[in-house]
This record gives C-alpha cells, sequence and structure tokens, in this order.
C-alpha cells in the first residue's frame, strides 16, 4: 500500500460517460494506489466494460462530467496508444481477431512502440524471441498460435490466455482485466491467474473485473466494489465478494434505483 | 554493341522512378532471382539494352518489329487471330498502332527457372503514345514466370496502351505478375489475353500504384479441361488517382478451376473500379468459378465501383461471387492503439492485412515478397 502524500496511480472523480446519447456512468469515484488490486463486481449492464474502455480511450464513448488521472497526469486527454504507452493496460472481456496481422509481429510491434514512446531502445529480434517465448510457455501458448493471426481461430480461452500474455510482455502499471476468467477452464484459469499474480508489486495496480468469487480465489484483491447503475455502490474487503456470490445484487439494484 | 544491361540503374536515358511505387526495388528484387531482363523502350524492344545470353533450351526471344517485318507465319498468325479481346477499343487500338514488342516462345516442355522480366520503360521527354504488344507462346508441359514491370520518368506525360498475349499449352505452367508503377501523370491501359490450354496452370497478379489512370483489361479463356486459373490484384491509390480492373473469364470447358482476388486500397479521392465477369458455356460442367473483389476506403472522397457478373449456361457448375467495400475497421484500430501502436501505425498494419490477403495468393515467394515489399514501401510513403 502506497504512502498517503503519493499521487494515486489511478484517481476517476464523479466520471459520467454516455453512449450515443445514453448516460451509463453517471457519477463514479474510484481510487487506486500502487501495489492495489481492485476488483469491481456488478451485474450485467452495469457500465463495467464502459469503465474500462473509456479508462483505454475508446472514442464513441463520451466524457460528459468529472476526470481521470493517471499518475497525476490527466488520462482522458491521451491517445489509446499514449495511455498504453504511460503503462495502462485492458484485458479485453471480447478479444478482437485480426486476419493478416501474425500474433508474433503484433506483439513486437506493440512492445517496440510503446518502448519507443518512452524513448527506449527497441528490444533485438533475439532478445524479443526470448522474452516472448519465455512468457508464452508459462502461459502454455504454443509457438504455433504465435504464428497465426491475432486471434484468428484461437478458442475462447486461448484469446482470454493471449490477452494475458500480451500484459505480461508489456508489463503495465495498471492492467484492467475485464472478465479475463470467462470462458477459461479451471486448469487455464490458474495459469492465467498465476500470470497475473507474477505481475502483481508494490509498484503497480490492478482492477479486475469478474462475476465470480472462483477468479478472487486465485486473484486475492484488496479492495472489492459494486458496480451498479453506472455508480459504486458498496466498497468492502475480500469477504464481500463472498456475500455477493451467496446473495446476489438485488439488494443493490433496489438501492440505486 | 553495347554489354547488356544487367543491374537496375540502367534505365535508359534518365527515366527514373515514378511516385510511390518502387519497381526499382522490385527490380533489384527480381535481379536476385536471376531474372533475364528484357527492356522496352517506349514501345520498342532494346535488344542492347536486354539480357539476351546463354538462352536456355527451348526458350527463344525475338522483337515483334522483325518478326512483322520478316512476315513470321506464326506471330502474323497470333496477332490476326480471334481473341476474347476483339471489339475491344483499346485492343483494337493497339493492334492499328503496335509496331514493336516482345515475342517469346517456349517449345514443348522447356523448363525455364530464371524468371523473365519485361521492363516496360517510358523515358520519352516529349508528350506522346506509345503502343506495344507481345507475344507469349507457351509450349505443352513448359514452364515460366513472366513478370512485366512499367514505368516512366516522373514527369513526363505520355500514355500506354500496351498489350501481352499469352497462348498457354496443356499442361503448361505460368506464373505471371503485373507491376504497374509509371509517371503521376501517365495514361496506361493494357491488355492481357490469354488462352489456357488443357490441364494448364496459369496464374496473374497486377500490382497497380502508379499513373494517373489504370485500367488493366484482362480475356482469359479456359480452352481445354481441366485448367487451374488463378487471378488476383491490388491497386493502393491516392490523391486523384484512377485505376480499373476490368477482366473477362471465359470457362469454355469443363473441370476447370477459376480464383479470383481483387483487392483495392483507395486514400483521399481516388477511384478504383472493379468489373469482373464469368462466363461458363453450356457444355463446361464441373466448372469451379469463385471470385471476391473488395475496397477498402481510406477517405470519405474516395470511390470504389464493383461490378461483378456470372453468366451460366452450365447446370453442375459452383460459381460465387463477393464484393465488399468499407472502411478500416474502427474496433480492430482501437485494439492495437490501446496496446500502444500509434494510429498511423496500426492504419498500416490492418491496410498490409487487408492487402495481404490476396497479395498471399501469389505461389512464388520471390515474387510475394517482391509485391508486398511495394505494399510496404507504399505504406511508408503514405
Ligand atoms: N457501444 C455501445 N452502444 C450502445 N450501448 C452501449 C454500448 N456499449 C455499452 N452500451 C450499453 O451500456 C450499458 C453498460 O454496458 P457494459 O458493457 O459497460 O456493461 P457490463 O457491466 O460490462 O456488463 P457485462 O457484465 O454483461 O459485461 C449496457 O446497457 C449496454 O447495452
Ligand atoms: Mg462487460
Amino acid at each position: 500500500m502506497s504512502e498517503d502524500n503519493e499521487v494515486a496511480l489511478l484517481e476517476i472523480r464523479n466520471l459520467h460517460v454516455s453512449v450515443d446519447e445514453r448516460l451509463i456512468l453517471k457519477g463514479l469515484n474510484l481510487t487506486v494506489n500502487k501495489g492495489e488490486v481492485h476488483a469491481i463486481m456488478g451485474p450485467n449492464g452495469s457500465g463495467k466494460s464502459t469503465l474500462a474502455h473509456v479508462l483505454a480511450g475508446k472514442s464513441h464513448y463520451a466524457v460528459t462530467a468529472g476526470g481521470v488521472t493517471f499518475e497525476g497526469e490527466d488520462l482522458l486527454g491521451l491517445k489509446p496508444n499514449e495511455r498504453a504507452a504511460k503503462g495502462l493496460f485492458l484485458a479485453f472481456q471480447y478479444p478482437l481477431e485480426i486476419p493478416g496481422v501474425a500474433t508474433m509481429n503484433f506483439l513486437r510491434t506493440a512492445l517496440n512502440a510503446q518502448r519507443k514512446t518512452r524513448g527506449e531502445a527497441e528490444l533485438t529480434t533475439p532478445d524479443f524471441l526470448k522474452r516472448v517465448r519465455g512468457e508464452a510457455a508459462k502461459l502454455n501458448i504454443d509457438q504455433d498460435m504465435l504464428r497465426r493471426s491475432v486471434n484468428v481461430g484461437f478458442s475462447g480461452g486461448e484469446k482470454k490466455r493471449n490477452e494475458i500474455l500480451q500484459m505480461a510482455l508489456l508489463e503495465p502499471k495498471l492492467a484492467v482485466l475485464d472478465e479475463t476468467d470467462s470462458g477459461l477452464d479451471i486448469d487455464a484459469l490458474k495459469v492465467v491467474a498465476d500470470g497475473v499474480n507474477h505481475l502483481r508489486s508494490p509498484e503497480r495496480g490492478m482492477i479486475v473485473i469478474t462475476h465470480y468469487q472462483r477468479l478472487l480465489d486465485h486473484i486475492v484483491p484488496d479492495i472489492v466494489h459494486v458496480l451498479s447503475r453506472g455508480r459504486i455502490v458498496r466498497t468492502g474487503g475480500k469477504e464481500l465478494a463472498r456475500e455477493l456470490e451467496a446473495e446476489g445484487y438485488s439488494a443493490y439494484q433496489e438501492e440505486a434505483a | 554493341m553495347p554489354p547488356p544491361a544487367r543491374n537496375c540503374r540502367a534505365s535508359p536515358r534518365g527515366a527514373t522512378r515514378p511516385s510511390g511505387a518502387s519497381p526499382r526495388a522490385a527490380c533489384a528484387h527480381l535481379a536476385a532471382l536471376g531474372a533475364r531482363r528484357l527492356v522496352v523502350v517506349d514501345g520498342h524492344f532494346d535488344l542492347a539494352l536486354s539480357d539476351l545470353d546463354a538462352l536456355e533450351a527451348g526458350l527463344s526471344i525475338g522483337s515483334l518489329a522483325r518478326a512483322l517485318a520478316d512476315g513470321e507465319r506464326n506471330v502474323l498468325a497470333r496477332v490476326g487471330a480471334q481473341t476474347g479481346a476483339d471489339g475491344d477499343p483499346a485492343y483494337a487500338l493497339n493492334t492499328a498502332f503496335m509496331r514493336d514488342g516482345v515475342v517469346i516462345t517456349l517449345a514443348d516442355g522447356a523448363i525455364v527457372e530464371r524468371p523473365i522480366h519485361l521492363a516496360f520503360v517510358h523515358a520519352a521527354s516529349s508528350p506522346r503514345a506509345v503502343f506495344a504488344r507481345s507475344l507469349i507462346t507457351i509450349g505443352a508441359g513448359a514452364k515460366v514466370m513472366i513478370v512485366e514491370s512499367h514505368e516512366g520518368a516522373p514527369a513526363s506525360d505520355y500514355q500506354v496502351n500496351n498489350a501481352t498475349d499469352f497462348a498457354v499449352g496443356a499442361r503448361a505452367e505460368v506464373a505471371h505478375l503485373k507491376l504497374t508503377g509509371e509517371a503521376a501523370n501517365a495514361l496506361h491501359v493494357a491488355t492481357q489475353v490469354a488462352t489456357i490450354g488443357a490441364q494448364a496452370r496459369y496464374s496473374s497478379f497486377t500490382f497497380n500504384v502508379g499513373g494517373a489512370l489504370v485500367r488493366n483489361q484482362m480475356f482469359v479463356r479456359c480452352a481445354g479441361e481441366g485448367s487451374t486459373v488463378d487471378l488476383g490484384g491490388v491497386s493502393l491509390l491516392r490523391q486523384r488517382q484512377h485505376a480499373d480492373n476490368t477482366l473477362v473469364l471465359d470457362h469454355a470447358f469443363g473441370g476447370c478451376v477459376s480464383r479470383e482476388m481483387f483487392k483495392v486500397v483507395l486514400a483521399d479521392s481516388s477511384r478504383g473500379v472493379f468489373q469482373g465477369k464469368i462466363i461458363v458455356r453450356p457444355h463446361a460442367q464441373k466448372t469451379d468459378a469463385r471470385m471476391m473483389s473488395q475496397a477498402l476506403l481510406l477517405s470519405p472522397d474516395a470511390e470504389a465501383d464493383n461490378k461483378p457478373e456470372l453468366e451460366i449456361f452450365a447446370d453442375d457448375v459452383q460459381c460465387g461471387h463477393g464484393a465488399t467495400a468499407g472502411a478500416i475497421d474502427a474496433d480492430l484500430k482501437f485494439y492495437l492503439m490501446a496496446r500502444g501502436i500509434p494510429e498511423a501505425q496500426a492504419e498500416a498494419l490492418l491496410i498490409q492485412a487487408f492487402a495481404g490477403e490476396a497479395v498471399e495468393t501469389i505461389a512464388h515467394a520471390g515474387l510475394r515478397e517482391i509485391v508486398m515489399d511495394a505494399v510496404i514501401a507504399w505504406l511508408k510513403a503514405r
């Protein structure tokens, strides 16, 4: 946990976001300090992915009020690639297929683009290959998958593992994992959770969006939030997740109504 | 006689690289593949600049002007023969005005490993019209790779009406690649006529980047059973460029397989046209023909026109066509950018992937690389 006077990794204040004129986030507040893992749970359609996309910089979402800072700097004025280079990573709930772009080329282009933006030297091919192969092996991703087009023909679980591979390579300061557990079998869940835990450090933060306690058994959060109808309606410790699993969201949906 | 030019600097009379395209890079590539370079300058086959040494067994190369002057019967018969392009005004104009070109003949069974590079160079310092006709005859069971490149001095004004006629014998194997560079102001009309014998394999890929106005027309006829025809193309256009790929594929005999994949990338206020007609004649049963054309529009001012046509007169056939036109997928671009890739680079990756799907249909790795490098060069200059 960070010192009180240290600037927060992520600070979201009174965030209002609308999509196609429809208000989805309605005054959301959230602070993530370095070293913290936050879980966000909440009913379908409550705005969890919207929050994730707005943080990553997807256009089409209009921020109508409020703001977000990343290490004290305004985040919302930055382009998605600039946010990534500053250390923000979103593992997509639905990773996209990119026909014709080989996974290996994609990974290398992404890593080197971020390094370039940060004024770091590009990785040499042997260094890059060594790193990719090492990380891929830890996630049980075979070489053949890396040669194929990004996510094309990958199973649901393979796509999720590919997201975590990208995260492992890019070593973000803040990782937002949007339902990374959905579509994973029990063994894959363990592998993915190990990958995530490996990245946990006093310097990094994480936001884990999930519907299920079983992911939080592996990635134990420091703080759990309930997002309902565009607002965080309750915040607690890791025991809150168990309570939700037992009782559902009905109390919060009424409360928020 | 000066020694034949084997390097790529030998573009005569100061003809240098036109915009965007990279015929010079392609030329270096071809040289590395050991290509035999034949140079046609302003419509005249320049023997002195061409590599005519140590012709492979069964290969003969000559000038059309010479053959016409000598009244060579085979050549006169070919020039006068009926083709699928009969009635086409551009081809008729070529027939009327052409005086020279390259005549290539492969004897039955001749296997020519070195690609043959036909370099059409437009070097004229004053505006002019250029007409050339090349006749390529491939004997039964023969095998060859033919690459055409067309380029011109950057600031020059000219128009080209070029025709290349292929007669492909039974069981022969021909891979053809046409690289259209040309100067920014050039008008380029090219007609490709091909008659494909039984069980032959014919592939032709057209890459367009240069010229103000380019029309590539292809008249391909399956003239025997069981042949395989692969036609493909990529056009990369910007500013006010216009490129048109028009093809007529005539399945006159049954049991032939044809595949077409044409892609066009349109920036600024450029315009791309694709017209593809597949004819399946009444007795051409078991024809398997599939055509796809796709346009990627990078600007709201760009225009893509697509006209696929199927004329099917046989009942036991598989034929299909598809056409799409659209902008860069915003979600894919966001995904790439969310990984740290700047917008322009993300777009370049997606454009390259789009064009790459067609480029992948080129079977020969060396030729594929030439085209892919040219795509990348165009994207870098964008
Ligand atoms: N691009 C969009 N266009 C229109 N509506 C959208 C768009 N994106 C999200 N929404 C709407 O915003 C609301 C919140 O969606 P969001 O995807 O953020 O929910 P979620 O909490 O992630 O749900 P789930 O648990 O099902 O993943 C939903 O009602 C959804 O239909
Ligand atoms: Mg969601």
